[in-house]
């Protein structure tokens, strides 16, 4: 089979935000400073942003507010001119950067509807024609008629979604138009997903979701201080995502924490009693986890905290040197350690995350090094019929005598 | 195996003032034209009555102060008429230019969301305003006849002096909205400026009260020589013309400032267009 034709194709992006350090708004002050210059901060929002997305592909572009993934959203979609570097894109492409642009709470469905779908490119005439399908989508038969203030919040993004659908871009640009609703709209929404998905459309999701990412993409795209960090497997993608982000380790880690790099988390596995490999934790037996870790730089009273999630994403155990109670020695340069942390499993069956992080014990915002899910693990065996984990527990049924009333 | 033609790559340059194809341009003019004619027109029970109210009053004040208290309209045929018709243009181009000058800023959550033609915004809230000029016109023009008027074949002129002057306000509403969001100084300016040339244009009085020597200037404003010449077509035949009142080469000054206008119009929104909606 021939290789799948390009949909779209970025080349060497730029774009810069010149910000004034004093903005000049008025005449009044032009006129009172006129030689003034206004200073200028330079931000570079977009540095050397280049890829390329393939026909029918489900791509997402992952990242945090701030890293410049909203810019190159609004590059994409024509609303910023970027400053250098080249945008192509195969056919007709639509932006959902927000549902239902243009709705005036005075207007009727029927007209919003006709308003929305021409600022998404149909023409008139074919919004008209298109006009039942998405009433019919949206299940909305009965409030055609009404006027837009009278619908619910959640009727809204009905409408608006359903009009989003209809329109006939060959790339759909998606923002996180989805953090709106409730889960069986959610849920609706995600079915959508996959129709387009089924039907080959090439779709761009950008979010700061790693779920949504996970759960859609083909390929992602990790965008981080204004430059990919990364492209591949959405996986490998998410777990960057959070690498790079989310250093969220304890209950005490905001996750505005700096990672500094000082050290490497080379390897991180589990074991069973013996000692050997496996990603397997049979229930009721010890599951060993270790992860090598070697430093780059010195790290003072090294801190060193593992901690276990499961498939949900709820932090089920954590574990660290703070229990020792004593300081730690020091890190130096070139040094390798192994933690470790035997745990008498009580789990349930599911797959459960090991992520791992080294700091400093008085500089807890300064990440030395850290490795979100660096290791995966599925628990067999046990008995238990729901809950995360299984405590300790007997059980006893016993017939109760009638009580006397009195 | 599915075998499609890989469409052509179509390089993205980022918003501009008229990229964006001609047939989007023209469908989102009107949508957005028309929704807000229909608001404006049944969002209050008395909506449309009220867009024809405020000249109606300020045409019943003015005619009482300048026809029997200063008497201004003595001798002038058809001065009610007249008078009423200057109102109704004159107050289409200072409201149609005061709405578009905040147009683009009104429009934040479109121009910050989509992308489409930018010189959209302006042209559809020029349009808004001209239709329900098209609309006052018919109450004029009943009042007009039934004031004794006679049609004739001159006022087929009228439709092309609406559309110059339609043209004209859209070309001081490019300048106006594109400069907004950066100078807010813009809006009061302007205000003044219009006030300025209500007084200075032939709307209360006839050009016959202006000195001779002035009436190049008066006229130099393409609204003015606009409004004479619609006296001459429709209300009155007997009025000078624009070259009987100022001269032969009269006409050059405003056609100069019309043609300088939209084009410096043109220049300014496409050259503040691609970065107008990182300025909001």
């Amino acid at each position: 089979m021939a290789p799948r034709p390009i949909a779209v194709d970025v080349e060497h992006l730029e774009k810069t935000f010149r910000i004034p350090e004093h903005r000049v708004h008025t005449l009044k002050e032009r006129a009172l400073h006129p030689f003034r210059r206004t200073a200028y901060e330079e931000l570079r929002v977009l540095d050397d942003v280049s890829f390329r997305i393939l026909q029918g592909e489900f791509f997402g572009i992952l990242g945090r507010n701030g890293s410049g993934k909203s810019t190159l959203l609004k590059c994409l979609a024509g609303i910023y001119r970027a400053d250098s570097g080249r945008i192509r894109v195969a056919g007709q492409l639509a932006p959902f950067i927000e549902l239902g642009v243009g709705f005036n709470p005075d207007l009727t469905a029927r007209e919003n509807v006709v308003i929305n779908a021409v600022m998404m490119g149909l023409s008139p005439t074919a919004a008209r024609a298109r006009f039942d399908d998405i009433i019919e989508f949206a299940e909305l038969e009965r409030f055609v008629e009404m006027k837009l203030k009278n619908y619910s919040s959640g009727m809204q993004v009905r409408l608006a979604f359903s009009t989003m659908v209809q329109s006939d871009a060959d790339v759909m640009l998606i923002d996180e138009v989805l953090a709106v609703g409730d889960a069986a709209f959610q849920e609706k929404c995600f079915a959508i997903f996959d129709s387009l998905r089924a039907a080959g459309k090439t779709i761009i999701l950008v979010t700061h979701d790693m779920r949504l990412v996970d759960r859609f993409c083909d390929r992602a795209m990790l965008i981080n201080s204004h430059r990919i960090e990364g492209i591949g497997a959405p996986e490998e993608i998410s777990r960057r995502y959070l690498d790079v982000n989310f250093i969220d380790a304890g209950d005490d880690v905001a996750d505005d924490g700096v990672l500094l790099e000082r050290a490497h988390i080379s390897d991180t596995w589990t074991a069973d009693d013996r000692g050997e490999r496996t990603d397997i934790g049979v229930h009721g037996e010890a599951v060993g986890v270790h992860s090598l870790i070697e430093a780059r730089e010195p790290i003072p009273d090294p801190e060193i905290r593992v901690w276990i999630e499961n498939e949900a994403g709820v932090r089920v155990f954590a574990a660290s040197t703070l229990e020792f109670g004593r300081r730690v020695p020091d890190f130096r340069p070139g040094e390798r350690r192994l933690f470790t942390v035997r745990i008498a499993n009580r789990l349930v069956s599911d797959s459960y995350h090991v992520s791992v992080l080294v700091r400093s014990r008085d500089r807890p915002q300064e990440i030395s090094a850290v490795r979100h899910r660096a290791a995966r693990f599925s628990v067999v065996g046990g008995e238990h019929v729901g809950g995360i984990y299984d405590l300790e527990h007997t059980i006893e049924l016993e017939p109760v005598p009638k009580e006397v009333t009195t | 195996m599915t075998s499609s033609t890989a469409p052509v790559l179509r390089e993205i340059r980022g918003p501009s003032a008229f990229g964006g194809g001609v047939q989007r341009f023209l469908h989102l003019a009107w949508v957005m034209s028309t929704t807000d004619f229909k608001l404006g027109y049944f969002g209050s029970a008395l909506g449309y009555l009220w867009s024809l109210v405020r000249p109606l009053l300020l045409f019943g004040v003015l005619y009482l102060v300048f026809s029997q208290v200063i008497r201004l309209g003595e001798g002038v045929p058809n001065y009610p008429v007249l008078l009423l018709l200057n109102i109704v243009l004159f107050t289409f181009f200072t409201e149609a230019s005061q709405i578009a000058v905040q147009s683009v800023v009104r429009r934040e959550n479109l121009v910050r969301k989509m992308h489409f033609p930018r010189v959209t915004v302006p042209l559809a809230s020029v349009l808004t305003s001209a239709l329900n000029l098209l609309v006052n016109l018919v109450a004029v023009f009943v009042f007009i006849l039934a004031y004794g008027v006679n049609p004739r074949a001159s006022w087929l002129v009228f439709p092309i002096i609406v559309m110059l002057l339609a043209t004209f306000t859209f070309g001081a509403s490019l300048i106006l909205s594109a400069l907004f969001p950066r100078f807010r100084d813009v809006e009061p300016i302007w205000a003044i400026i219009t006030t300025v040339l209500f007084y200075g244009s032939p709307v209360l009085y006839p050009i016959e009260l202006v000195p001779a020597d002035w009436r190049w200037v008066v006229l130099a404003n393409p609204v003015a020589a606009l409004l004479e010449t619609a006296r001459v077509a429709v209300v009155d035949s007997s009025a000078p013309t624009v070259v009987e009142a100022g001269g032969a080469l009269v006409w050059l000054p405003p056609v100069i400032v019309f043609v300088a206008v939209c084009v410096l119009g043109l220049w300014v929104f496409n050259r503040e267009a691609p970065r107008i909606a990182e300025e909001l």
